[in-house]
């Protein structure tokens, strides 16, 4: 820049072009440093080679609607008609075909109930909210088992697909939080006996691997139960999922109780509050907060897990999805089966991580540390 | 000293706090010998001593922060035990402020100070925010209830921890160098707010090394060195001719800065 006088009439209510708009964004992000634009190119070239392949397989050569195996044959493109044939069958497994409407009605009761929880200005219905999800839950039971209203009773033995793995993966993540927050303070619990069962606890789930967990939730547990008494494979798959995560989860929480100062522990005792008292109102509002995205991080994880649950049986998303390829009709067309249940997959986790990061932000606004 | 150990003590009920031969040790280090204080009602007593010498542990086992190993800690005709309901009770009688104010950051300055009546003292919320703005008057921060303490500075914060222990209607108040964090301009906000609550007969035991506030205020100074009380006195007396020699060379070193 060569050196001059300011010039009164000089515009200086906005800053120089070269350093806002697209321009300037690019040069300040992209190739600030020498190893940053080299970083930028290869990326840039890694896309270049990549996409245009991409979009010629999955849109440009692709054969769409709802044509027979046969078209595609020898069809350089993605054959989505395999997917337009058994997107009901991913969907909802081997729930009986007539019945395909209450599954999916089912499930958005029970999305809107999730999403409905999200809404922040949604949260001033405070402990309606409860009422709201025993009502929805209620007829998302009803609808899955039938057996009145006229509905067919249908077995969860029948359950699949999608629905499955929401519910697993839902009361999996919210039914495990209380848990690991009990095994967490357990954990830092002055109590020897207390201290020593969680830690036991805590050590040995996350020694093995969920999917012996799961086995032995089907195989060993009814072995534990009287004869007569059995409890459903569904029920304890959820079981199986909940011991799991909150080993896990109480981790993630035993490390925000740590980030908590000892002053705070120190100032609620001074102040005379009960040992809940002080968890519940000073200490665990602050150190939830710090575990939002490891917690959040694990429910992503814990989502995807749900997918073990076939080797007790369990026709989760997954599944279905191999199962339908089976088809010898189909069978070549695996690629587009995975691709349309990594899609599913992809949608819950990219909500869940985007929701996080926004609850995060809202959650520190107009309280700077 | 042993003797005290068997036979169940009696307090003495002209005090309002009283240490009687207490030890406490961290492991194999001795940080309290022997400590025997009395604490009249509405005493102010000044604590000093060097970085280490157990003013803060001495003061903390007063309302059980710390727990000692030996002797017996009477507050206000209870003793503390590991009766747990006793020490629940006693805790509630006791305010502290703490060097590093220790407000809790995820709740407004009004929700910090209502935190205890409503919880612990079972006082209707609308109640406990009548006195939550009374004491905030008195600190002089009316205007900043509605904020986090994040938002505020030291001085302030520091105002609203004493708001929030007065909230409590504390019989007695302990306090932790609550100056000694704060940026210079900032003190005497506190200091001025302290000698106040003192001019209304509060109970007082503060540990602190601003000498001119307890040249006003103290009743008692009480100079502590290696975990023992090594001189006791009045101020007047404390500062013109200090018996002890740790106690001169401190002297000497504080008030030479
Ligand atoms: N939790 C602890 N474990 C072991 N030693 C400790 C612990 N807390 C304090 N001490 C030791 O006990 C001694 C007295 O500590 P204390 O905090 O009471 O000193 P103090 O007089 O308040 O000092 P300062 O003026 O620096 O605050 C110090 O030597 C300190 O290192
Ligand atoms: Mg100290």
């Amino acid at each position: 820049m060569t050196e001059r006088t300011v010039q009164p009439h000089e515009d200086w209510s906005r800053p120089p072009a070269a350093t806002t708009g697209a321009i300037g964004w690019m040069r300040k992000n992209l190739f600030s440093t020498w190893l940053n634009s080299a970083m930028t190119l290869g990326a840039l070239y890694v896309l270049l080679t990549t996409i245009p392949g991409l979009i010629q397989w999955a849109f440009i050569d692709a054969i769409w609607g709802d044509n027979p195996p046969e078209v595609c044959k020898n069809v350089p493109g993605a054959c989505w008609s395999f997917i337009y044939e058994k997107y009901r069958f991913i969907l909802f497994g081997v729930y009986p075909w007539e019945e395909h409407w209450r599954p999916l009605l089912a499930m958005i009761i029970f999305l809107t109930l999730i999403f409905g929880s999200c809404i922040k200005p949604l949260w001033a219905l405070g402990k309606w909210i409860i009422a709201i999800w025993v009502v929805g839950l209620t007829m998302v039971g009803i609808l899955m088992w039938g057996g009145i209203l006229g509905m067919e009773y249908v077995d969860q033995s029948q359950w699949g697909g999608l629905p499955l793995t929401l519910f697993l993966a839902t009361f999996g993540a919210v039914l495990s939080f209380p848990l690991a927050i009990l095994l967490a303070l357990g954990r830092r619990s002055n109590m020897p006996a207390i201290k020593a069962i969680c830690v036991a606890y805590i050590e040995l789930i996350r020694g093995v691997p969920l999917i012996s967990i799961l086995f032995m939730a089907s195989v060993m547990f009814p072995l534990f139960l009287p004869t007569g008494v059995s409890i459903d494979k569904l029920l304890r798959a959820v079981v199986g999922l909940i011991l799991f995560s909150a080993a896990y989860g109480a981790e993630i929480v035993r490390g925000g109780l740590q980030a908590i100062p000892r002053g705070q522990y120190e100032a609620a005792d001074a102040m005379g509050l009960t040992y809940w008292q002080k968890m519940g109102k000073v200490i665990l509002p602050q150190a939830l907060r710090i575990t939002i995205p490891p917690m959040v991080n694990g429910f992503i994880g814990g989502f995807k897990d749900t997918s073990l649950v076939l080797i007790i049986g369990l026709f989760d998303l997954l599944y279905t999805t191999r199962l339908a390829f089976q088809d010898v009709n189909w069978r070549p067309y695996f690629v587009e089966g995975y691709v349309f249940c990594a899609l599913i997959y992809f949608c819950f986790c990219f909500f869940m991580s985007r929701y996080s990061q926004w609850l995060e932000r809202d959650l520190v606004k107009g309280q700077n540390y | 000293m042993a003797a005290s150990d068997h036979t169940a003590a009696q307090p003495d009920h002209d005090y309002v706090v009283e240490l009687r031969h207490v030890h406490k040790w961290y492991g194999e280090f001795h940080v309290l010998k022997d400590i025997n204080l009395q604490v009249g009602h509405g005493e102010r007593v000044v604590v000093c001593g060097p970085s280490g010498s157990g003013k803060s542990t001495m003061i903390r086992c007063i309302n059980r922060l710390e727990e000692h190993q030996r002797g017996n800690i009477f507050v206000e005709g209870n003793e503390l035990t590991n009766d747990l309901r006793q020490v629940d009770a006693i805790r509630k009688e006791v305010g502290m402020v703490f060097q590093h104010f220790n407000l809790f950051p995820h709740m407004t300055v009004l929700e910090n100070l209502i935190l205890g009546p409503t919880w612990v003292r079972k006082i209707p919320r609308k109640d406990a925010i009548d006195t939550a703005m009374m004491y905030l008057e008195r600190v002089k921060i009316p205007e900043q209830a509605n904020k986090f303490p994040g938002q505020l500075s030291g001085g302030q914060q520091q105002r609203v921890a004493i708001a929030r222990s007065l909230c409590m209607k504390p019989k007695i108040m302990l306090f932790d160098e609550p100056t000694s964090a704060l940026d210079p301009e900032m003190i005497k906000e506190v200091l001025d707010v302290m000698i106040e609550l003192a001019e209304e007969g509060m109970t007082m035991i503060c540990v602190t090394h601003e000498m001119g506030f307890a040249r006003t205020v103290g009743d008692t100074m009480v100079f502590m060195d290696q975990g023992e009380i090594v001189e006791m006195s009045p101020p007047s007396e404390f500062f013109a001719n200090p018996k002890n020699e740790r106690t001169k060379l401190f002297l000497s070193q504080i008030l030479s800065h």
